[in-house]
Protein backbone atom coordinates (compact mmCIF):
# COMPACT_ATOMS: atom_id res chain seq x y z
CA UNK A 1 0.00 0.00 0.00
CA UNK A 2 1.04 3.33 -0.53
CA UNK A 3 0.87 5.98 2.33
CA UNK A 4 0.32 9.83 1.64
CA UNK A 5 -0.05 11.88 4.14
CA UNK A 6 -2.34 14.69 2.41
CA UNK A 7 -3.72 14.47 -1.50
CA UNK A 8 -2.01 12.46 -4.24
CA UNK A 9 0.78 15.35 -5.02
CA UNK A 10 0.72 17.10 -1.79
CA UNK A 11 3.89 18.94 -1.65
CA UNK A 12 3.22 20.41 -5.84
CA UNK A 13 -0.42 21.19 -4.33
CA UNK A 14 0.83 22.98 -0.62
CA UNK A 15 4.52 23.54 -0.85
CA UNK A 16 5.25 25.47 -3.59
CA UNK A 17 4.66 28.69 -5.35
CA UNK A 18 2.14 29.92 -7.97
CA UNK A 19 4.41 30.28 -10.70
CA UNK A 20 6.32 27.04 -10.29
CA UNK A 21 6.68 25.06 -13.51
CA UNK A 22 8.46 21.34 -13.97
CA UNK A 23 12.64 22.18 -15.18
CA UNK A 24 11.90 19.04 -17.33
CA UNK A 25 10.19 19.71 -20.83
CA UNK A 26 7.25 17.26 -21.46
CA UNK A 27 8.49 14.76 -23.09
CA UNK A 28 10.39 14.38 -20.68
CA UNK A 29 8.38 14.10 -17.83
CA UNK A 30 6.83 10.48 -18.54
CA UNK A 31 5.61 7.87 -16.22
CA UNK A 32 5.59 4.01 -16.95
CA UNK A 33 3.56 3.72 -20.23
CA UNK A 34 2.31 7.59 -20.07
CA UNK A 35 4.56 9.36 -22.47
CA UNK A 36 3.51 13.01 -23.45
CA UNK A 37 1.08 12.93 -26.68
CA UNK A 38 0.22 16.66 -26.19
CA UNK A 39 0.61 19.53 -28.52
CA UNK A 40 3.39 21.19 -26.66
CA UNK A 41 6.37 18.14 -26.10
CA UNK A 42 9.11 21.49 -25.29
CA UNK A 43 6.55 23.17 -22.82
CA UNK A 44 7.20 22.48 -19.24
CA UNK A 45 4.31 21.98 -17.10
CA UNK A 46 3.16 24.20 -14.28
CA UNK A 47 2.69 22.63 -10.60
CA UNK A 48 -1.02 22.35 -11.74
CA UNK A 49 -0.55 20.12 -14.49
CA UNK A 50 1.95 18.02 -12.40
CA UNK A 51 -1.07 17.35 -9.93
CA UNK A 52 -3.33 15.83 -12.32
CA UNK A 53 -0.22 14.39 -14.05
CA UNK A 54 0.24 12.96 -11.10
CA UNK A 55 -3.55 11.80 -10.26
CA UNK A 56 -4.10 10.46 -13.62
CA UNK A 57 -1.57 8.09 -13.32
CA UNK A 58 -2.75 7.47 -9.48
CA UNK A 59 -6.04 6.65 -11.02
CA UNK A 60 -4.79 4.32 -14.25
CA UNK A 61 -2.46 2.49 -12.60
CA UNK A 62 -4.47 1.41 -9.72
CA UNK A 63 -2.01 2.80 -7.39
CA UNK A 64 -3.69 1.25 -4.10
CA UNK A 65 -2.94 4.70 -2.24
CA UNK A 66 -4.21 5.87 0.62
CA UNK A 67 -4.20 9.32 1.20
CA UNK A 68 -4.74 11.13 4.43
CA UNK A 69 -2.61 9.16 6.57
CA UNK A 70 0.51 10.66 8.06
CA UNK A 71 2.73 8.30 9.42
CA UNK A 72 3.87 9.16 12.83
CA UNK A 73 6.58 6.66 13.31
CA UNK A 74 8.20 3.15 12.04
CA UNK A 75 9.64 1.13 14.38
CA UNK A 76 11.91 -2.17 13.77
CA UNK A 77 10.28 -5.42 14.79
CA UNK A 78 11.50 -9.21 14.50
CA UNK A 79 9.08 -9.79 11.66
CA UNK A 80 10.11 -6.39 9.74
CA UNK A 81 8.30 -2.93 10.58
CA UNK A 82 5.48 -1.72 12.64
CA UNK A 83 4.38 1.79 11.25
CA UNK A 84 1.91 4.08 13.52
CA UNK A 85 -0.04 6.11 11.28
CA UNK A 86 -2.54 9.49 11.94
CA UNK A 87 -4.92 6.22 11.22
CA UNK A 88 -3.91 3.29 13.14
CA UNK A 89 -1.26 0.62 12.82
CA UNK A 90 0.30 -1.69 10.37
CA UNK A 91 2.54 -4.38 10.64
CA UNK A 92 4.86 -5.07 6.96
CA UNK A 93 8.19 -6.64 6.38
CA UNK A 94 9.77 -4.19 3.88
CA UNK A 95 9.23 -0.07 4.07
CA UNK A 96 10.18 2.20 0.47
CA UNK A 97 10.79 5.89 2.35
CA UNK A 98 9.74 7.94 -0.67
CA UNK A 99 9.05 10.79 1.14
CA UNK A 100 11.49 13.10 -0.82
CA UNK A 101 14.71 15.08 0.04
CA UNK A 102 12.23 18.79 0.46
CA UNK A 103 10.62 18.09 3.42
CA UNK A 104 11.70 21.46 5.50
CA UNK A 105 13.38 24.53 4.14
CA UNK A 106 16.90 24.91 5.83
CA UNK A 107 17.36 28.30 7.47
CA UNK A 108 20.83 29.20 8.42
CA UNK A 109 20.98 30.30 12.52
CA UNK A 110 21.50 33.60 12.26
CA UNK A 111 18.17 34.58 10.88
CA UNK A 112 17.36 35.03 14.68
CA UNK A 113 19.34 37.89 14.56
CA UNK A 114 17.54 39.85 11.36
CA UNK A 115 15.73 42.80 13.14
CA UNK A 116 11.60 42.20 13.73
CA UNK A 117 10.28 44.54 11.11
CA UNK A 118 11.92 42.51 8.27
CA UNK A 119 9.57 39.78 7.23
CA UNK A 120 11.17 36.49 6.59
CA UNK A 121 9.61 33.76 4.14
CA UNK A 122 10.64 30.43 3.15
CA UNK A 123 9.69 28.71 -0.39
CA UNK A 124 7.40 27.05 1.73
CA UNK A 125 5.62 30.01 2.66
CA UNK A 126 6.02 31.87 -0.05
CA UNK A 127 3.54 31.51 -3.13
CA UNK A 128 3.47 34.91 -5.00
CA UNK A 129 4.97 38.33 -4.94
CA UNK A 130 1.33 40.22 -3.52
CA UNK A 131 2.05 37.92 -0.29
CA UNK A 132 5.24 40.21 0.68
CA UNK A 133 5.08 44.10 2.11
CA UNK A 134 5.97 46.78 -0.73
CA UNK A 135 9.53 47.49 -0.56
CA UNK A 136 13.20 45.83 -1.18
CA UNK A 137 13.73 42.16 -0.70
CA UNK A 138 17.05 40.25 -0.50
CA UNK A 139 16.81 36.88 -1.32
CA UNK A 140 19.14 34.28 -0.24
CA UNK A 141 20.26 31.86 -2.48
CA UNK A 142 20.96 31.62 -6.19
CA UNK A 143 19.66 28.03 -7.00
CA UNK A 144 16.67 27.41 -9.40
CA UNK A 145 14.16 28.64 -6.14
CA UNK A 146 16.19 31.62 -5.12
CA UNK A 147 16.64 33.06 -9.14
CA UNK A 148 13.08 31.97 -9.98
CA UNK A 149 11.78 34.08 -6.76
CA UNK A 150 14.11 37.03 -7.36
CA UNK A 151 13.14 37.30 -11.02
CA UNK A 152 9.85 37.19 -10.25
CA UNK A 153 9.52 39.55 -6.99
CA UNK A 154 12.11 42.27 -9.08
CA UNK A 155 9.29 41.95 -11.94
CA UNK A 156 6.58 42.87 -9.30
CA UNK A 157 8.31 46.35 -8.48
CA UNK A 158 9.99 45.71 -5.89
CA UNK A 159 13.79 46.02 -5.57
CA UNK A 160 15.32 42.68 -4.91
CA UNK A 161 19.24 41.84 -3.84
CA UNK A 162 20.34 38.95 -4.26
CA UNK A 163 22.78 36.89 -2.19
CA UNK A 164 25.00 34.30 -4.51
CA UNK A 165 26.97 31.50 -2.59
CA UNK A 166 28.00 28.31 -4.60
CA UNK A 167 25.88 27.75 -7.76
CA UNK A 168 25.23 25.76 -11.01
CA UNK A 169 24.79 27.78 -14.22
CA UNK A 170 23.64 26.69 -16.95
CA UNK A 171 21.55 27.85 -20.04
CA UNK A 172 17.96 26.98 -20.92
CA UNK A 173 18.91 26.08 -23.99
CA UNK A 174 22.43 25.44 -25.73
CA UNK A 175 22.94 24.96 -30.09
CA UNK A 176 19.30 25.27 -30.10
CA UNK A 177 18.34 22.29 -28.20
CA UNK A 178 16.79 22.62 -24.33
CA UNK A 179 19.94 21.78 -22.28
CA UNK A 180 17.95 18.88 -20.72
CA UNK A 181 18.07 17.77 -24.20
CA UNK A 182 21.75 17.38 -23.84
CA UNK A 183 21.81 15.87 -20.41
CA UNK A 184 19.83 13.35 -21.27
CA UNK A 185 21.15 12.81 -24.85
CA UNK A 186 24.89 12.91 -23.98
CA UNK A 187 24.37 10.63 -21.11
CA UNK A 188 24.93 12.65 -18.38
CA UNK A 189 21.51 11.71 -16.65
CA UNK A 190 21.72 8.25 -16.78
CA UNK A 191 25.51 8.70 -15.16
CA UNK A 192 25.45 5.89 -11.93
CA UNK A 193 25.86 6.27 -8.38
CA UNK A 194 28.70 4.10 -8.45
CA UNK A 195 30.74 5.74 -11.47
CA UNK A 196 30.29 9.34 -9.94
CA UNK A 197 33.48 11.26 -8.59
CA UNK A 198 32.19 12.63 -5.46
CA UNK A 199 28.94 11.17 -4.63
CA UNK A 200 28.39 12.88 -1.54
CA UNK A 201 29.32 16.27 -3.79
CA UNK A 202 26.62 15.30 -6.24
CA UNK A 203 24.05 14.23 -4.00
CA UNK A 204 24.32 18.08 -2.42
CA UNK A 205 24.18 19.86 -5.79
CA UNK A 206 22.01 22.85 -5.75
CA UNK A 207 19.66 22.79 -8.20
CA UNK A 208 20.60 24.56 -11.35
CA UNK A 209 19.36 28.48 -12.76
CA UNK A 210 16.97 27.17 -14.41
CA UNK A 211 12.88 28.09 -15.09
CA UNK A 212 10.97 26.67 -17.30
CA UNK A 213 8.77 29.56 -19.29
CA UNK A 214 7.24 29.30 -22.53
CA UNK A 215 9.93 31.55 -24.11
CA UNK A 216 12.73 28.72 -23.10
CA UNK A 217 14.47 32.16 -21.52
CA UNK A 218 17.79 31.19 -19.84
CA UNK A 219 17.74 32.96 -15.94
CA UNK A 220 21.25 33.35 -15.20
CA UNK A 221 22.69 36.24 -12.67
CA UNK A 222 23.23 38.49 -15.92
CA UNK A 223 19.31 37.98 -16.91
CA UNK A 224 19.23 38.90 -12.99
CA UNK A 225 21.23 42.07 -13.50
CA UNK A 226 20.04 42.95 -16.53
CA UNK A 227 16.37 43.04 -14.88
CA UNK A 228 17.59 45.23 -12.21
CA UNK A 229 18.77 42.44 -9.52
CA UNK A 230 21.83 43.82 -7.36
CA UNK A 231 23.99 40.75 -6.44
CA UNK A 232 25.75 40.88 -3.38
CA UNK A 233 28.17 37.58 -1.82
CA UNK A 234 27.57 35.02 0.31
CA UNK A 235 25.45 35.98 3.39
CA UNK A 236 27.71 35.06 6.27
CA UNK A 237 26.24 37.08 9.46
CA UNK A 238 24.61 39.65 10.93
CA UNK A 239 26.53 41.86 13.23
CA UNK A 240 24.50 44.79 14.97
CA UNK A 241 21.24 44.51 12.34
CA UNK A 242 23.33 44.67 9.36
CA UNK A 243 23.59 41.70 7.55
CA UNK A 244 27.21 40.98 6.34
CA UNK A 245 28.27 39.16 2.80
CA UNK A 246 31.63 37.61 1.58
CA UNK A 247 33.73 39.77 -0.43
CA UNK A 248 34.32 35.96 -2.45
CA UNK A 249 31.82 36.79 -5.04
CA UNK A 250 33.76 37.08 -8.02
CA UNK A 251 35.57 33.07 -7.65
CA UNK A 252 31.61 31.86 -6.61
CA UNK A 253 31.10 33.28 -10.76
CA UNK A 254 34.53 32.03 -11.88
CA UNK A 255 33.62 28.46 -10.27
CA UNK A 256 30.00 28.43 -11.63
CA UNK A 257 31.19 29.42 -15.50
CA UNK A 258 33.87 27.15 -15.65
CA UNK A 259 31.84 24.22 -14.45
CA UNK A 260 29.46 25.39 -17.26
CA UNK A 261 31.76 25.56 -19.70
CA UNK A 262 33.51 22.24 -18.85
CA UNK A 263 29.65 20.34 -19.22
CA UNK A 264 29.39 22.24 -22.86
CA UNK A 265 32.38 21.44 -23.70
CA UNK A 266 31.45 17.69 -23.24
CA UNK A 267 27.96 18.31 -25.20
CA UNK A 268 30.14 19.46 -27.97
CA UNK A 269 32.52 16.77 -27.45
CA UNK A 270 29.50 13.99 -27.43
CA UNK A 271 27.97 15.69 -30.66
CA UNK A 272 31.15 15.50 -32.69
CA UNK A 273 32.14 11.43 -31.78
CA UNK A 274 28.58 10.68 -32.38
CA UNK A 275 27.89 12.69 -35.60
CA UNK A 276 24.77 14.68 -34.33
CA UNK A 277 26.72 17.92 -34.97
CA UNK A 278 24.36 18.64 -37.91
CA UNK A 279 20.94 18.28 -36.29
CA UNK A 280 21.81 20.76 -33.44
CA UNK A 281 22.99 24.74 -34.14
CA UNK A 282 26.15 26.07 -34.28
CA UNK A 283 28.86 25.90 -31.11
CA UNK A 284 28.18 28.52 -28.66
CA UNK A 285 30.09 30.80 -26.38
CA UNK A 286 28.69 31.50 -23.49
CA UNK A 287 29.66 35.45 -21.99
CA UNK A 288 31.10 34.77 -18.88
CA UNK A 289 29.12 36.04 -15.46
CA UNK A 290 29.54 40.20 -15.09
CA UNK A 291 31.10 40.95 -12.23
CA UNK A 292 29.36 44.61 -10.43
CA UNK A 293 31.52 47.12 -10.42
CA UNK A 294 31.13 46.66 -6.07
CA UNK A 295 29.44 44.67 -4.32
CA UNK A 296 28.25 45.69 -1.55
CA UNK A 297 29.54 44.19 1.62
CA UNK A 298 26.94 44.95 3.83
CA UNK A 299 23.32 46.09 4.19
CA UNK A 300 21.83 47.71 7.11
CA UNK A 301 18.60 45.62 7.56
CA UNK A 302 17.46 48.55 10.20
CA UNK A 303 17.10 51.30 7.52
CA UNK A 304 13.77 50.45 5.78
CA UNK A 305 15.58 49.60 1.84
CA UNK A 306 14.70 45.94 2.79
CA UNK A 307 11.65 44.95 4.01
CA UNK A 308 11.75 41.18 3.47
CA UNK A 309 14.19 38.58 3.53
CA UNK A 310 13.44 35.22 1.14
CA UNK A 311 15.50 32.00 2.29
CA UNK A 312 16.08 29.90 -1.12
CA UNK A 313 18.85 28.41 0.88
CA UNK A 314 17.99 24.95 -0.10
CA UNK A 315 15.96 21.77 1.53
CA UNK A 316 16.53 19.29 4.00
CA UNK A 317 14.65 15.77 4.51
CA UNK A 318 12.55 15.02 7.46
CA UNK A 319 12.94 12.20 9.14
CA UNK A 320 11.86 12.44 12.43
CA UNK A 321 9.09 9.90 12.09
CA UNK A 322 11.95 6.93 11.41
CA UNK A 323 12.63 5.44 14.74
CA UNK A 324 15.26 2.95 12.82
CA UNK A 325 18.72 3.95 13.49
CA UNK A 326 19.61 4.81 9.58
CA UNK A 327 20.00 8.42 9.41
CA UNK A 328 23.54 9.96 9.49
CA UNK A 329 24.71 13.12 11.78
CA UNK A 330 23.96 15.26 8.94
CA UNK A 331 20.63 14.56 8.45
CA UNK A 332 20.67 11.97 5.80
CA UNK A 333 19.64 8.68 5.18
CA UNK A 334 22.42 6.16 4.96
CA UNK A 335 21.98 3.75 1.61
CA UNK A 336 23.57 2.30 -0.65
CA UNK A 337 21.41 2.88 -4.08
CA UNK A 338 18.20 3.17 -1.85
CA UNK A 339 19.19 -0.16 -0.05
CA UNK A 340 19.12 1.60 3.19
CA UNK A 341 21.10 0.22 6.16
CA UNK A 342 18.48 -1.91 7.25
CA UNK A 343 16.98 -5.00 6.31
CA UNK A 344 13.93 -4.77 4.45
CA UNK A 345 14.60 -0.86 4.43
CA UNK A 346 14.39 0.90 0.69
CA UNK A 347 14.51 4.77 0.03
CA UNK A 348 13.62 6.18 -3.92
CA UNK A 349 13.41 9.53 -5.52
CA UNK A 350 16.73 10.74 -3.09
CA UNK A 351 19.50 12.60 -5.07
CA UNK A 352 21.61 10.35 -7.19
CA UNK A 353 20.08 7.69 -5.09
CA UNK A 354 21.04 5.75 -8.46
CA UNK A 355 21.54 8.23 -11.19
CA UNK A 356 22.08 11.68 -11.75
CA UNK A 357 17.94 11.47 -12.92
CA UNK A 358 17.33 9.94 -10.00
CA UNK A 359 15.14 12.59 -9.06
CA UNK A 360 13.13 13.62 -12.25
CA UNK A 361 9.62 12.19 -12.36
CA UNK A 362 10.95 10.00 -15.44
CA UNK A 363 14.20 9.23 -13.53
CA UNK A 364 13.03 7.32 -10.69
CA UNK A 365 11.94 4.31 -13.45
CA UNK A 366 15.55 2.73 -13.76
CA UNK A 367 15.90 3.05 -9.93
CA UNK A 368 12.40 1.74 -9.01
CA UNK A 369 12.88 -1.56 -11.00
CA UNK A 370 16.09 -2.27 -9.14
CA UNK A 371 15.23 -1.27 -5.78
CA UNK A 372 12.23 -3.36 -6.25
CA UNK A 373 14.00 -6.28 -7.07
CA UNK A 374 16.41 -5.91 -4.53
CA UNK A 375 13.15 -5.91 -2.46
CA UNK A 376 11.62 -8.83 -3.94
CA UNK A 377 14.66 -10.92 -3.25
CA UNK A 378 14.90 -10.27 -0.13
CA UNK A 379 11.14 -11.12 0.71
CA UNK A 380 11.35 -14.02 -1.31
CA UNK A 381 14.98 -15.31 0.89
CA UNK A 382 12.81 -14.74 3.95
CA UNK A 383 9.28 -16.24 3.14
CA UNK B 1 54.81 7.58 -21.49
CA UNK B 2 53.50 9.13 -19.05
CA UNK B 3 54.82 11.31 -16.18
CA UNK B 4 53.48 12.04 -12.70
CA UNK B 5 53.04 15.05 -12.17
CA UNK B 6 55.39 15.92 -9.50
CA UNK B 7 55.18 19.77 -7.58
CA UNK B 8 56.37 18.30 -3.80
CA UNK B 9 52.75 18.05 -2.34
CA UNK B 10 51.79 15.20 -0.33
CA UNK B 11 48.88 14.99 -1.84
CA UNK B 12 47.98 11.06 -0.67
CA UNK B 13 48.34 12.17 3.23
CA UNK B 14 46.04 14.92 3.16
CA UNK B 15 43.30 13.14 1.32
CA UNK B 16 44.24 10.48 4.38
CA UNK B 17 43.69 12.96 6.85
CA UNK B 18 40.39 14.11 5.22
CA UNK B 19 39.12 10.55 5.64
CA UNK B 20 40.27 10.08 9.21
CA UNK B 21 39.10 13.58 10.29
CA UNK B 22 35.50 13.03 9.01
CA UNK B 23 34.48 10.51 11.24
CA UNK B 24 36.67 12.35 14.03
CA UNK B 25 36.10 16.40 13.84
CA UNK B 26 37.37 16.98 17.41
CA UNK B 27 40.87 16.06 15.87
CA UNK B 28 40.19 18.73 13.74
CA UNK B 29 39.95 21.38 15.92
CA UNK B 30 43.91 23.66 15.67
CA UNK B 31 44.54 26.60 17.46
CA UNK B 32 47.47 28.68 15.93
CA UNK B 33 48.52 31.21 18.07
CA UNK B 34 51.08 34.71 17.36
CA UNK B 35 52.82 36.35 20.20
CA UNK B 36 53.81 40.22 19.91
CA UNK B 37 55.87 42.14 21.97
CA UNK B 38 56.12 46.28 21.96
CA UNK B 39 59.60 46.80 21.53
CA UNK B 40 59.50 51.45 21.24
CA UNK B 41 57.16 53.39 18.80
CA UNK B 42 55.17 51.26 16.59
CA UNK B 43 57.80 48.64 16.21
CA UNK B 44 57.19 44.97 17.78
CA UNK B 45 58.40 41.73 17.44
CA UNK B 46 55.94 38.59 16.95
CA UNK B 47 57.03 34.70 17.69
CA UNK B 48 55.51 31.91 15.87
CA UNK B 49 56.30 28.51 17.07
CA UNK B 50 53.63 26.49 19.16
CA UNK B 51 50.24 25.34 18.00
CA UNK B 52 47.92 22.88 18.76
CA UNK B 53 45.66 20.25 16.84
CA UNK B 54 44.89 16.18 16.09
CA UNK B 55 44.17 16.81 20.03
CA UNK B 56 47.83 17.67 20.93
CA UNK B 57 50.30 20.31 21.18
CA UNK B 58 52.84 20.63 18.67
CA UNK B 59 55.76 23.17 17.68
CA UNK B 60 57.51 24.10 14.91
CA UNK B 61 60.90 23.13 14.26
CA UNK B 62 62.02 26.60 14.56
CA UNK B 63 60.96 29.48 16.57
CA UNK B 64 59.94 32.72 13.83
CA UNK B 65 60.43 35.51 14.25
CA UNK B 66 58.66 39.15 12.38
CA UNK B 67 59.42 41.95 13.20
CA UNK B 68 56.24 44.70 12.18
CA UNK B 69 56.84 48.77 12.05
CA UNK B 70 55.38 51.56 9.95
CA UNK B 71 57.66 52.89 7.17
CA UNK B 72 59.49 56.31 7.05
CA UNK B 73 56.20 57.76 5.12
CA UNK B 74 54.57 57.10 8.41
CA UNK B 75 57.27 59.21 10.27
CA UNK B 76 58.40 55.62 11.86
CA UNK B 77 61.87 53.55 11.24
CA UNK B 78 60.43 51.04 9.19
CA UNK B 79 62.08 47.61 11.36
CA UNK B 80 59.69 45.60 9.07
CA UNK B 81 56.80 45.24 7.13
CA UNK B 82 53.24 47.17 8.44
CA UNK B 83 51.08 44.60 9.83
CA UNK B 84 48.57 45.20 7.03
CA UNK B 85 51.15 43.73 4.54
CA UNK B 86 51.38 41.06 6.93
CA UNK B 87 47.70 40.22 5.35
CA UNK B 88 48.84 40.13 1.73
CA UNK B 89 51.92 37.74 2.87
CA UNK B 90 49.54 35.29 4.05
CA UNK B 91 46.62 35.44 1.56
CA UNK B 92 49.58 35.26 -1.21
CA UNK B 93 51.41 32.35 0.54
CA UNK B 94 47.80 30.56 1.07
CA UNK B 95 46.55 30.75 -2.75
CA UNK B 96 50.14 30.00 -3.86
CA UNK B 97 49.96 26.81 -1.34
CA UNK B 98 46.22 25.92 -2.91
CA UNK B 99 47.34 26.04 -6.20
CA UNK B 100 50.01 23.77 -5.90
CA UNK B 101 47.94 21.38 -4.05
CA UNK B 102 44.91 21.51 -6.21
CA UNK B 103 47.55 21.02 -9.39
CA UNK B 104 49.54 17.95 -7.53
CA UNK B 105 45.71 16.54 -7.06
CA UNK B 106 44.69 16.59 -10.40
CA UNK B 107 48.11 15.95 -11.99
CA UNK B 108 48.43 18.86 -13.39
CA UNK B 109 52.85 19.57 -13.35
CA UNK B 110 53.63 23.52 -12.40
CA UNK B 111 56.66 24.91 -13.71
CA UNK B 112 56.35 28.12 -11.96
CA UNK B 113 54.11 29.82 -10.13
CA UNK B 114 53.88 33.71 -9.04
CA UNK B 115 51.30 35.37 -7.94
CA UNK B 116 51.29 39.84 -7.08
CA UNK B 117 49.24 40.91 -4.56
CA UNK B 118 48.04 44.47 -4.47
CA UNK B 119 45.65 45.53 -1.33
CA UNK B 120 44.10 49.35 -1.91
CA UNK B 121 44.01 50.91 1.55
CA UNK B 122 42.41 54.26 2.56
CA UNK B 123 44.65 55.41 5.08
CA UNK B 124 42.01 58.13 5.79
CA UNK B 125 40.16 55.88 7.88
CA UNK B 126 43.14 54.87 10.51
CA UNK B 127 44.04 58.51 10.63
CA UNK B 128 40.63 59.20 11.68
CA UNK B 129 40.39 61.84 8.83
CA UNK B 130 37.45 60.58 7.64
CA UNK B 131 35.04 58.43 9.28
CA UNK B 132 32.92 56.72 6.24
CA UNK B 133 36.60 55.51 5.20
CA UNK B 134 36.96 51.74 6.44
CA UNK B 135 40.32 51.02 8.51
CA UNK B 136 41.08 48.25 6.21
CA UNK B 137 41.56 47.31 2.38
CA UNK B 138 39.09 48.51 0.24
CA UNK B 139 39.84 46.34 -2.16
CA UNK B 140 42.58 43.18 -2.75
CA UNK B 141 43.79 42.07 -6.18
CA UNK B 142 45.73 39.30 -6.54
CA UNK B 143 47.31 38.43 -10.17
CA UNK B 144 48.69 34.85 -10.71
CA UNK B 145 51.38 33.87 -13.72
CA UNK B 146 51.10 30.00 -14.13
CA UNK B 147 53.71 28.33 -15.98
CA UNK B 148 52.19 24.49 -16.25
CA UNK B 149 51.13 21.20 -18.49
CA UNK B 150 47.64 22.82 -18.37
CA UNK B 151 45.34 24.46 -20.92
CA UNK B 152 44.07 28.06 -20.19
CA UNK B 153 40.85 27.00 -18.77
CA UNK B 154 42.34 24.15 -16.37
CA UNK B 155 44.36 27.25 -15.07
CA UNK B 156 41.56 28.98 -14.22
CA UNK B 157 40.35 26.32 -12.41
CA UNK B 158 42.93 26.10 -10.40
CA UNK B 159 42.93 28.98 -9.11
CA UNK B 160 39.16 29.37 -8.46
CA UNK B 161 39.49 26.18 -6.72
CA UNK B 162 42.73 27.10 -4.22
CA UNK B 163 40.37 30.42 -3.64
CA UNK B 164 37.34 28.11 -2.69
CA UNK B 165 39.54 25.89 -0.54
CA UNK B 166 41.66 28.70 1.04
CA UNK B 167 42.07 29.73 4.86
CA UNK B 168 43.39 33.24 4.16
CA UNK B 169 40.63 34.10 1.37
CA UNK B 170 37.93 32.85 3.66
CA UNK B 171 39.41 34.69 6.76
CA UNK B 172 39.65 37.48 4.38
CA UNK B 173 36.41 37.98 2.63
CA UNK B 174 34.23 36.42 5.59
CA UNK B 175 33.59 38.27 9.04
CA UNK B 176 35.20 36.43 11.93
CA UNK B 177 34.27 37.00 15.11
CA UNK B 178 36.96 38.88 17.30
CA UNK B 179 37.25 39.10 20.92
CA UNK B 180 40.72 41.20 22.09
CA UNK B 181 40.47 41.28 26.32
CA UNK B 182 43.35 42.45 28.79
CA UNK B 183 44.93 39.60 30.23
Amino acid sequence: MVLERGEVANSWRRERWDSLRLLTPNWQSRLPGRRYDGPDPDGYMTAGEVTELIERFATVSRAPVRTGVNVTSVRRTDAGYHVTTSCGEIRCRAVVIASGACNLPVVPQFREAVPAPVEQLTPFDYRDPAKLPDGGVLVVGASATGVQLAAELQQSGRPVTLSVGEHVRLPRTYRGRDVLWWMDASGVWDQRHDEVEDLTRARRLPSPQLVGTPERTTLDLNALTSMGVELVGRWAAVRDGRALFSGGLRNMFSLADLKMRRLLDTFDEWARMHGRDAEVGPAERIAPTRVPESARLQLDLRGGEIRAVVWATGFRPDYRWLDVPVVDAKGQLRHEGGVVDGPGLYALGLPVLRRRKSTFIYGIEDDAREVIDHLTQYLAVRR
Amino acid sequence: MTTVADNGVNVQALLDAREVLKGAPEAAQFTWRASAKWQNGVHSTIKVQSFYGLGEEHSHKEESVFDADHPEVFAAEDNGITPIEYLIVGLASCLTAGVASVAQNRGIQLRSVEAKVEGAHDIRGILGADSDVRNGFNDIKVTFSIDADASPEDIEALVAQSQKRSAVFDALTNPTNVTVEVA
